[in-house]
């Protein structure tokens, strides 16, 4: 199967750095799997998982929350706010994401930002969920 | 002429210091090495976000509709100065240089009749820059109780800095910090962030993106966290700096110290012996006056 060169970096370091079969993206708009050779596209990330396959049936989990994912002829980049891959992660960490994120829509009267909160909360009760917690 | 005593009394002290200064030394250099992998660490990511940002930019056309992150305000009437310092002192020239830099910048500014407003981060910066600049600091930004820098600080002042300019605060902000370039040069460097510079050259102009939601929505999203990198960036590199400096100076004083005990050991000694000399020749005058 094609590889391409995939590459995900949070501010603190660079989690992945490599050439891979497929990534499933969390994107904003619906998850994508980029293949090699996609389009060139930019997307924003929502919270969720993006599994990494470097071979076939065969996956890697890493919690990213929010960023961007460029998909260029080069390969794919993901700037990632925040990653954890799911070895490091673990139930505290989610529960209390949770509840920042709900003392966050608490704590505001805007509809916009209690709109995003809200949001967060869902992905992350979704991320939980999916790994059985 | 000082006593022996006093020559004594004096070479334990300058040993005393010599500990001192050669123990800063050593944890400075312990702290310099992983504030330099925190610092290249995060270079991958700011590079990357750079790239990404002047492939968004170049395929937009400044516009009525373009976030003012990017475009500015349309004036340059307020300037934020952003100084990035220590929070400790002694080592060396680290948060003059910068305050110096800082302040030359705001002078000029202020000559030309715009008007200035400083956010400090980190109290040595705050204490050069308030005896001149009391009116125009707006912030001070302490980070003594952080530990281990994260993105979060980055975060926390990249916050403040957009609300106040979503409140129309200011239409320019520079950040001061030092680059590290080594443990003997740091460079004390002004970058424009508001309205963000975008690095062009870097460009793929051949690839035909695609937007996913649209190009202006991406933008306005990865604008503010390009403010955020960038600061994070400035305090590592900040760190980074701060304790090279402070390892050179330190090595400095520490061989300083060692130059001045082997002064002040010669002295004593040479003193000891005249006293010695003295007291033989006064025997054997004595002696010989008998």
């Amino acid at each position: 199967m094609a590889t391409f060169t995939f590459e995900l970096v949070s501010p603190e370091r660079t989690l992945y750095s490599g050439a891979v079969d497929a990534v499933i993206l969390p994107a904003t708009e619906g998850d994508m799997t980029v293949l090699a050779g996609h389009a060139p596209t930019m997307t924003t990330l929502k919270i969720g998982f993006l599994v990494v396959t470097n071979t076939p049936g065969n996956g890697r989990r890493i919690l990213v929350r929010g960023g961007f994912a460029d998909i260029s002829p080069n390969g794919l980049t993901v700037l990632a706010e925040r990653a954890l891959p799911e070895e490091e992660l673990t139930q505290e960490i989610l529960d209390h994401e949770i509840l920042q994120a709900e003392m966050h829509y608490d704590a505001t009267t805007d509809v916009t930002i209690k709109h995003a909160a809200e949001a967060t909360v869902a992905q992350l009760r979704e991320a939980k969920a999916a790994l059985n917690f | 002429m000082p006593s022996l005593k006093d020559l004594r009394n004096r070479i334990a002290s300058v040993k005393a210091t010599q500990k001192i200064t050669k123990a800063m030394q050593m944890v400075a250099a312990a702290k310099l090495r992983r504030a330099q992998s925190a610092a290249e660490a995060a270079r991958p990511y700011a590079e990357r976000m750079a790239v990404v940002l002047g492939n968004i930019a170049s395929g937009v056309t400044v516009g009525p509709e373009t976030p003012r992150l990017l475009a500015g305000t349309g004036s340059d009437q307020v300037h934020l100065l952003i100084v990035c310092t220590a929070e400790r002192g002694l080592c060396g020239a680290f948060n003059s240089s910068i305050a110096r830099l800082a302040r030359d910048h705001a002078n000029r500014l202020m000559a030309e009749g715009k008007t200035v407003k400083i956010i400090c981060v980190g109290k040595k910066g705050y204490d050069i820059l308030r005896r001149q600049f009391a009116q125009q600091i707006i912030e001070l930004i302490d980070l003594r109780s952080v530990r281990q820098l994260g993105f979060e600080q980055g975060d926390m002042i990249a916050q403040k800095v957009l609300a106040l300019f979503e409140a129309g605060e200011f239409d320019v902000a520079t950040l001061f910090y030092s680059r590290f370039r080594s443990v003997i040069a740091q460079i004390p460097t002004a970058q424009q962030i508001v309205p963000a510079q975008i690095e062009s050259g870097a460009v793929a102009a051949d690839a035909v993106y695609d937007y996913e939601p649209d190009e202006g929505e991406i933008l306005t999203t990865l604008l503010p966290r390009n403010l955020t990198v960038q600061i994070f960036r400035a305090l590592l590199e900040n760190a980074a700096s701060e304790q090279g400096a402070r390892m050179s100076a330190m090595d400095n004083a520490t061989r300083n110290a060692g130059e001045m005990i082997k002064k002040q050991t010669m002295t004593y000694n040479r003193s000891r012996q005249a006293m010695i000399t003295k007291e033989l020749i006064e025997i054997i005058s004595g002696a010989e006056a008998l």
